[in-house]
């Protein structure tokens, strides 16, 4: 731990810095790739949606000792149409998952049930969903997301900039291309628990955004006046800054989510706790991602474009700082002009003059 | 303080701050003693019960989807499941204008009845029996089964010579027949099919329903109606007139929801308003049909969203779960926080108790006034938010060892730290409330339970890190553990990675 708030100071100093503007192409293309897979994914195998969005019939039995086949020869035994899902669930839980049933058909259900595994109808926990239902569902979470999109993004645009408002939004869309094909991929089951837990997710990789982005703001509000960096150089001073903050703060995040998790699979199976953290937990970790590789070096390119900026890039390089291509990764910030290595108290009266 | 040069007034307002504090939690605390509020409200599925969702359905017939029918459905479903006399059942339209649903929840056990009592549309009509089959499809050697009727069109005995009536879809009562209209249908168990004239008395004219027990007939439930004046007149009328003619034609179906459930026939007139539907009914099927004819038919008809149904062992069950997750969690970020921030770590574990009281004295008012229930979606909110919340003191937390790296003495660290922070937190708090209340009315179910939660364990973030965790931070500035830089506390130079020589003379400056 304490190796790491060392490592948080000298980051702080610029001793210590990661170049994660400078190299935004090699980002970019590993998102680029992740982004294609998951389209491709997408394409291919589609999403395994939950009986909620296409309609259906689950029934889950709580009786130990009880086995897949005996569920599945049970409810084959009733006349219904559509595949059935039989999964065991823990120790004594099954679960049968049907296409959408009429009432009659699903109390036939119930009752082959109840006379196959000797349980009382009381206690076979079920869940019927209209064919109609799952289209308003879908509807809703659809309108949700692209509301939610917007909104935000003009509140950022307020509480920010507008070009930080576009780069934080981008890093969400790319988070959201990246989480979905990541189901898609894997095939896990999307239920409304799902969505919600991704749309939560979307908040909380806007929080790392926000927490890194109002450094940078800090940072660059009088870069131009100052003229020893360029927009690029201040704003990895700012990622570098806030890393500790962020692996923090997402850490924490992590924490209680990894408990839900934890509890939600192993010890309920299935079911809205895991459907919900399992959604947060691959968002989180993408989010926290986008947030450090994505949004601020799309920031960066978009303010770079300026002419101010381009301008300040150009007395920066004449100045004899190193221009922002060959920026390594020892050398941004101020010890761009001091290489690394010189951590002597020489340097500290200067950080104390800074500010 | 909303300059730096404000700071030295911080003690002061400092205490101000946790009196406030004090305040709101001792006002929530007697406001739930008042309402006698102990424990929170728990949802259907961390208790058992059922939950039914009913989407209104455009029917072909003029009964088009209103606001108004749709309030007066709720009327009348809340009646029906009022009539089942489970404490603390509940009848709610969800949504704005005709795009509502109609959410019905009805804890324990007893609420399985409840799936088959609000759906049904409940529309009884009285119609003469024109023709009577066996409920299978004609082929050409039982076709003679099945008379067709004189006067009536082709197609409909073309429809009732196809009808099949051992097709669940079949039997599958919609409600959607039409008055006026000569109709087929089939029996409710399907033994039987029938072609039947236009209806002549109608549901609406019954004025009282009751169940009753044949004592002759052994276990033979039925329910007894009362028709009103014009009931009375048409339903002599009917019978009189069928009485004397031939079988299958004196018989008169009663009819509900498109499917007949007894045809008796009629030996004399019954001009005494009074008549008994019988069928092979179960004392609770009685019952509920009694009621939902007293109450009315539903003017609308609807399809079911969602029904779900929870046990109690189920329930419980996703009640420790949840709760385990939560004390899981909040154990976790406990620790982390005292491993890396040490004495500030103590901070992050005061504020996230006080935090933990609003929130449940928060459940517990809510419960009481708006009648808040707290679901398994809930509790995996308040878990998430407690991320939430402690990244709030993170952000706070770091922006002050920031501010000293820099060289500034603890005491300006915070006070400058937080005017940073400050705008961070604020920001980043906006964008989770604006989730969540987005969350809030783009969801349907249970998910709201989610959106909730998380929204006001939000506003309770704002409310601890404003009055609680700024305030104790500023005091214990002043304390020497922590202003000297004590190597547990959580500030000591070596942990914030600044030289030891360089930040013990800014530091104890």
């Amino acid at each position: 731990m304490l190796k790491l708030s060392g490592l948080g100071g000298r980051l702080y100093s610029g001793e210590t810095s990661f170049d994660f503007i400078g190299r935004r192409r090699r980002w970019y293309s590993i998102s680029a790739v992740f982004i294609l897979a998951s389209i491709a994914a997408l394409a291919i195998q589609g999403l395994h949606l939950g009986i909620e969005f296409k309609g259906g019939s689950s029934y889950t039995v709580n009786k130990s000792g009880i086995s897949v086949e005996q569920a599945r020869a049970s409810v084959a035994s009733v006349d219904i149409p559509g595949e059935i899902i039989v999964q065991k669930i823990g120790d004594s839980k099954i679960r049968i998952q049907t296409g959408a049933l009429t009432s009659a058909q699903s109390k036939g259900v119930e009752s082959a049930l109840t006379q196959t595994f000797a349980v009382a109808i009381e206690s076979i926990d079920t869940q019927i969903i209209g064919p109609s239902w799952g289209k308003e569902i879908t509807k809703k979470a659809l309108y949700g997301l692209i509301a939610f999109l917007i909104v935000i993004m003009l509140f950022l645009a307020m509480a920010f900039e507008p070009k930080m408002a576009i780069a934080a939004i981008v890093a969400v869309v790319h988070d959201v291309f990246i989480t979905v094909g990541i189901y898609a991929l894997v095939g896990f089951d999307v239920t409304p628990a799902t969505v919600i837990g991704f749309l939560t997710i979307l908040g909380y990789s806007l929080y790392d955004t926000v927490v890194v982005f109002d450094k940078v703001r800090e940072n660059t509000k009088s870069v131009a006046v100052v003229g020893k960096m360029t927009y690029s150089q201040a704003a990895n001073l700012a990622v570098n800054q806030t890393i500790v903050r962020s692996a923090n703060t997402s850490l924490i995040a992590l924490l209680p989510v990894g408990s839900i998790l934890f509890v939600g699979a192993g010890l309920l199976g299935a079911g809205t706790l895991k459907d919900l953290s399992l959604a947060l937990f691959i968002g989180l970790a993408v989010g926290t991602y986008s947030s450090i590789f994505i949004a601020p070096p799309f920031l960066a390119s978009l303010r770079e474009k300026e002419p101010a900026m381009q301008a300040l890039a150009k007395r920066v390089a004449s100045r004899g700082g190193v221009s922002l291509e060959t920026v390594s990764s020892a050398a941004t910030g101020r010890p761009a002009i001091r290489p690394s290595g010189n951590r002597g108290p020489r340097n500290q009266p200067k950080r104390k003059g800074r500010k | 303080m909303s300059t730096p040069n404000k700071t030295v007034k911080s003690p002061a307002r400092s205490g101000r701050s946790l009196v406030i504090l004090a305040v709101i939690l001792l006002g929530l605390i007697l406001t739930a003693l008042v309402q006698g509020a102990s424990s929170v409200r728990l949802g259907l599925d961390l208790r058992g019960g059922t939950s039914v969702t009913l989407q209104p359905r455009a029917s072909n017939d003029a009964n088009k989807i209103t606001s108004e029918a749709v309030d007066q459905a709720v009327t009348i479903i809340r009646q029906r499941v009022n009539s089942l006399g489970v404490a603390e059942s509940e009848v709610t339209a969800q949504g704005s204008g005709t795009n509502r649903q109609i959410v019905i929840s009805v804890p324990g056990d007893s609420g399985r009845r409840v799936v088959d009592l609000v759906g049904q549309t409940a529309e009884l009509r009285f119609r003469q029996v024109l023709a009577e089959g066996a409920g299978i499809p004609a082929t050409a050697d039982t076709s003679t089964a099945a008379t067709p009727a004189d006067g009536v069109a082709a197609d409909i005995n073309a429809r009732f010579a196809a009808l099949d009536c051992t097709n669940p879809a079949n039997r599958e009562g919609t409600g959607a027949d039409s008055p006026a209209d000569t109709i087929v249908s089939c029996s409710r168990e399907g033994g039987a099919k029938y072609i039947l004239g236009p209806a002549e008395v109608l549901g609406q004219q019954v004025s009282e329903a009751s169940a009753g027990l044949d004592p002759a007939q052994g276990v033979a439930w039925f329910v007894s109606l009362t028709f009103d004046g014009d009931g009375t007149k048409a339903f002599g009328t009917l019978t009189n007139r069928v009485t004397t003619l031939a079988s299958p034609l004196n018989q008169v179906a009663i009819v509900l929801d498109g499917l007949v459930v007894s045809a008796p026939r009629i030996n004399e007139a019954i001009p005494s308003g009074n008549a008994q539907i019988t069928g092979s009914f179960s004392q609770v099927e009685a019952q509920d049909l009694a009621n939902v004819l007293k109450y009315g038919a539903l003017p609308l008809a609807f399809d079911r969203g969602e029904v779900q149904q929870v046990s109690p062992t189920l329930g419980a069950d996703q009640l420790n779960a949840g709760l385990l997750a939560g004390f899981l969690g909040l154990g976790l970020v406990v620790i982390y926080s005292l491993l890396y921030y040490r004495g500030l770590g103590l901070v992050t574990v005061g504020s996230l108790a006080i935090a933990g009281g609003l929130v449940y004295l928060l459940f517990l008012v809510l419960g009481a006034t708006i009648g808040f229930t707290l679901t398994l979606a809930g509790i995996a909110g308040a878990i998430v938010a407690i991320g939430v919340t402690a990244d709030s003191f993170i952000v706070f937390f770091e922006r002050i060892r920031d501010e000293a790296r820099e060289g500034r003495s603890l005491r300006s660290a915070v006070e400058t730290g937080w005017l940073k922070a400050r705008h961070t937190i604020l920001v980043a708090d906006a964008v989770s409330l604006i989730a969540a209340v987005l969350l809030y009315f783009f969801a349907v179910g249970g998910v709201r339970g989610f959106a909730f939660t998380l929204g006001l364990t939000t506003l309770v973030d704002l409310i601890v890190v404003f009055l609680f965790t700024k305030p104790i931070v500023t005091i214990l500035a002043g304390v020497k553990f922590f202003a000297s830089g004590h190597r547990f506390s959580g500030l000591s130079p070596k942990s914030i990675g600044m030289k030891q020589t360089q930040s013990l003379a800014t530091l104890e400056a």
